[in-house]
């Protein structure tokens, strides 16, 4: 076996009391492509960012080309020969693609010269790669694929002999996609290392040399990818962890409460987000939408729930259409008994500086309830928030402390209770437990399955694939904005990994 | 981590870091004196007594607060729906120009008690109507409301200078102004209430629109923290995501917001003009529109805190001019560079001391700073 590029030896990180990272070992040999895959938030990005100097290690050791190294910036990493093209990349949008490459490394006082020895190496890159790109494009001129060629660019500018891409492709088309794995393969030709950060099991299998899988925070495995199959990436990804299931009975599903049809977003770049998406959502039935974010989840539940703009298809509330054009009222909505727990609650379903209080009654604010003619009805907010609190255990029960002084689980409660206590027909919730703890993500299961048992038709998005198969009573599963299969909540955990990660069924068959 | 401006205890917050701020401009300042051969410490004691140890200069002090007042509840309104409104400048002398036609048509037939009333109308649409062009820019088009508001000072600048030296001015005269109101448009002076604690006044311009700016105070606060208009725009003003999922209209908001901002700057022309000269002159507002960015700052945008911030200002003001004339190496523009100094401090670098006071309440006690509240006590 080939040298190791890298060497990762009892690498321990925490953030508060999260593991993030647990004792992990890895090698990665010179001249290969690694893949690193997990479910989100299995630590694959803390590791990395250690690798790259965002972090420190609280433990463990790094080695480098067999040499103990420590790495505490990005500057290091790049004096070592490690580069990173990050998910979101890192460029200056009306910098052109030469201005971008020797941001950060020029050589002199004067640009002239760095410019000019920055166009020679690039035409170098280009010839020895295959990375064409115009040297003098503006970058926000260029499509995703080409802006993410520069940040490979930049970092092969840098001198670097390890690249680690975390999530590619996430933003990228299929045949961008393509040519970057064209790319990468020559890199490695020419001896470089390539550790790509996916949860895209395809990919794996039609790129890299070996594969390790993560997961909450450990490595379970290494494999060479050849063999290797789908199915048993997917089994280590998920896990055989004991589900934390909620009882409950079995759905009595009603008349229908939500219908969509053909529902078609596109997202700011004009990239389809959500595919032609069609379902019924009954009442006393929870439908969970599984699925890897990014895969257009996010943008079906703004369209529902009428804060974004959709291009097509239509969705009745009631059998009542909602207005699609982006520009719908959200607190008509309400009124029809539409509620909505957004999946981010940091910037969405919360004013973090507010009092408890006051997001007791966001979206909910002009309900007579609440007020006294223009003003606020101050003391029934609080007793209404009070009450709230101790009906949920929102913890600490003060209703005048600042939100963002509360815990994320208590913070999620604080979003749930105000939309549960509205009594809507519907009730849609984006990550009803990201960044909840334990304790509180049974709580809120239990609440959700309490609506269902009242009637009530409520839909789940989530990416944690444990809370979907104990949740729900149909399972939609979306990959690349389109809904690619429809399962029981019997269903395996293979099987619906599977499918998250666009391998259709028939393909894993043979 | 991530919060560099996490909890401190309010009194810290509220007191200690503006009196900081304070101290250092006052340092920096008294340095400036020395340098031009002056004793800082005389200085800081004859800019004190100018401004609070007569009766006179008590009541000169609060006159200039009550523009103060006026403009800093102005900044206030737009920035707690997430708004820099720099216009206060030209919203208020607009406003000049209703209060002028309004004082110039009803001061010979109106006593000034009925004349009142319809200039602080006046005075607020004519503010209002000036917020209400770039606010309607940003919400509908996305033109940033600092570039904007900036412009229409200018813009404002511009028509007054047309409207004093044509149609409000007194045919005959030669100085580009209104002629004097008459009776019937001046506004009663306060100064009895000061004699009322024994000063002694001699001739101040404190007058009736102070106790109208300490109840725009009120007003204001009842507004941002107790009607259902204030909480659309503190929920905007912290989070254009969450308004638009509360299913807050953002055109709506941000013209509604700019608008009572305009009106409150507007309101700040009735001071210097029906208040104090009784006449409507070229460049009455001198800057007041910019101080009220300091004081709205300095008094982190609530009332009370704009009120006490005011009378800081007042007090430099005031205090300053006294300086000037016992002072004579220390001229008007030596005040100029005081009152920047303090603007400097407490305004643009009001967050430079915090880190330091932060690590120092850590180091006495992690709790007060509120850390273990931050990171959660679980579920």
């Amino acid at each position: 076996m080939a040298q190791a590029a890298i060497e990762l030896i009892g690498i321990n990180k925490s953030f508060g009391a999260v593991r993030a990272n647990r004792d992990i070992n890895l090698e990665i040999a010179r001249g290969t492509i690694h893949g690193i895959v997990g479910e989100n938030g299995a630590g694959k990005s803390t590791l990395m960012s250690i690798l790259y100097g965002f972090y420190q290690a609280d433990s463990g050791e790094i080695r480098v080309g067999g040499k103990p190294a420590s790495i505490k910036t990005p500057n290091d990493a790049i004096a070592l020969g490690i580069g990173m093209v990050h998910q979101h990349f890192m460029l200056v949008d009306n910098f052109s693609v030469l201005e971008n490459v020797i941001l950060g490394a020029e050589s002199d006082a004067l640009l002239k010269k760095s410019i000019a020895k920055a166009r020679s190496e690039l035409e170098r890159l280009e010839r020895e790669y295959g990375l064409e790109v115009d040297p003098d494009a503006i970058i926000e001129e260029l499509p995703v694929g080409l802006q993410q060629r520069v940040e490979i660019l930049k970092a092969l500018y840098r001198g670097a002999e390890i690249l680690i891409l975390d999530e590619p492709t996430g933003v990228l088309t299929p045949a961008e996609a393509d040519h970057l794995f064209r790319i990468l393969k020559q890199l490695k030709e020419q001896g470089k290392t390539i550790v790509l950060i996916t949860h895209k099991l395809r990919e794996i299998m039609a790129i890299t040399d070996t594969v390790s899988v993560m997961r909450q925070g450990t490595m379970v495995a290494t494999r060479e990818t050849r063999k290797t199959t789908v199915e048993e990436l997917a089994e280590l990804m998920v896990g055989r962890r004991v589900l934390l299931r909620v009882e409950k009975g079995e759905a009595e599903a009603g008349g229908v409460k939500l219908a969509v049809k053909n529902l078609t977003v596109k997202d700011q770049r004009g990239v389809t987000m959500v595919d032609d998406i069609s379902f019924d959502l009954r009442a006393g039935e929870i439908v969970g939408i599984a699925g890897v974010a990014g895969n257009g989840q996010s943008e079906l539940l703004e369209a529902i729930s009428g804060i974004r703009h959709a291009v097509s298809g239509s969705v009745m509330l009631e059998g009542k259409p909602i207005d699609l054009t982006g520009a719908a009222d959200p607190g008509e909505l309400r009124d029809r008994g539409l509620a909505h727990v957004p999946e981010d609650r940091h910037h969405v379903g919360l004013v973090l500086a507010f009092e408890e209080n006051e997001n007791s009654i966001l979206g909910y604010h002009d309900d007579e309830r609440y007020l006294k003619g223009p003003f606020l009805d101050i003391d029934a907010i609080r007793n209404d928030a009070r009450d709230k609190i101790t009906k949920y255990d929102i913890r600490p029960a003060d209703c005048r402390l600042k939100t963002a002084n509360f815990s994320g689980g208590n913070q999620q409660k604080i979003v749930l209770a105000r939309e549960m206590e509205q009594h809507p027909g519907v009730l849609i919730v984006g990550q009803p437990t990201r960044g909840v703890d334990v304790g509180a993500i049974e709580f809120i299961h239990k609440r959700l399955i309490a609506m269902r048992d009242q009637g009530k038709a409520v839909l789940v998005v989530s990416v944690e694939l444990d809370e979907i198969r104990s949740l729900s009573d149909r399972i939609l599963v979306m990959f690349a904005g389109r809904i690619v299969g429809e399962r029981g909540p019997e269903a395996s955990e293979g099987e619906l990994g599977l499918l998250m990660a666009g391998v259709e069924q028939r393909e894993a068959a043979e | 981590m991530s919060t560099p401006y996490a909890k401190l205890p309010a009194w810290a917050d509220y007191g200690l870091i503006p009196l900081i701020n304070l101290a250092v401009a006052f340092i920096v300042a008294g340095f400036v004196v020395m340098l031009v051969g002056e004793n800082p410490f005389r200085a800081a004691v004859i800019l004190v007594e100018g401004a609070f140890g007569k009766g006179t200069g008590i009541a000169f002090t609060l006159f200039y607060a009550t523009t103060f007042i006026f403009s800093g509840l102005s900044v206030a309104v737009a920035a707690h729906c997430g708004l820099f409104n720099i216009g206060g400048e030209g919203q208020g002398y607009i406003a000049g120009l209703g209060i002028g036609i309004v004082s110039l048509a009803f001061d010979s037939v109106l006593p000034w008690w009925l004349t009142f009333p319809i200039a602080i109308i006046a005075a607020a649409a004519m503010g209002a109507l000036w917020a209400l062009i770039p606010a309607y820019l940003q919400a509908k088009r996305g033109s940033h409301i600092v570039i904007t508001t900036i412009m229409f000072n200018f813009i404002a600048a511009s028509v007054m200078v047309y409207a004093l030296v044509g149609f409000l001015k007194p045919p005959s005269s030669m100085a580009p102004q209104t002629r004097t109101f008459l009776d019937g448009a001046q506004l009663p002076k306060l100064n009895w209430v000061i004699e009322l604690f024994g000063a002694k006044i001699r001739s101040a311009p404190l007058n009736i629109s102070f106790l109208l700016a300490l109840v725009m105070a009120f007003l204001v606060w009842l507004l941002i923290w107790r009607t259902r208009l204030g909480y659309e725009m503190r929920t905007y003003g912290h989070s254009p995501k969450a308004a638009r999922y509360a299913g807050i209209s953002e055109t709506r908001i941000i013209i509604i917001a700019m608008m009572i901002s305009g009106a409150l700057a507007g309101m700040m022309a009735l001071n210097p003009t029906m208040g104090d000269q009784h006449n409507v002159a070229l460049d009455f507002v001198s800057g007041a529109g910019f101080v009220g960015i300091a004081v709205a700052l300095m008094g982190r945008l609530h009332p009370v805190g704009i009120v006490l911030a005011a009378i800081l200002f007042g007090m430099l003001y005031q205090g300053g001019a006294e300086l000037a004339f016992e002072m004579p190496a220390i001229s008007r523009d030596m005040i100029v560079i005081i009152q920047g100094l303090v603007i400097l401090f407490a305004g643009a670098l009001e967050h430079m001391f915090r880190p330091y006071v932060q690590a120092l309440f850590a180091s006495i006690s992690p709790r007060t700073v509120g850390m273990e509240a931050a990171k959660g006590k679980g579920a």
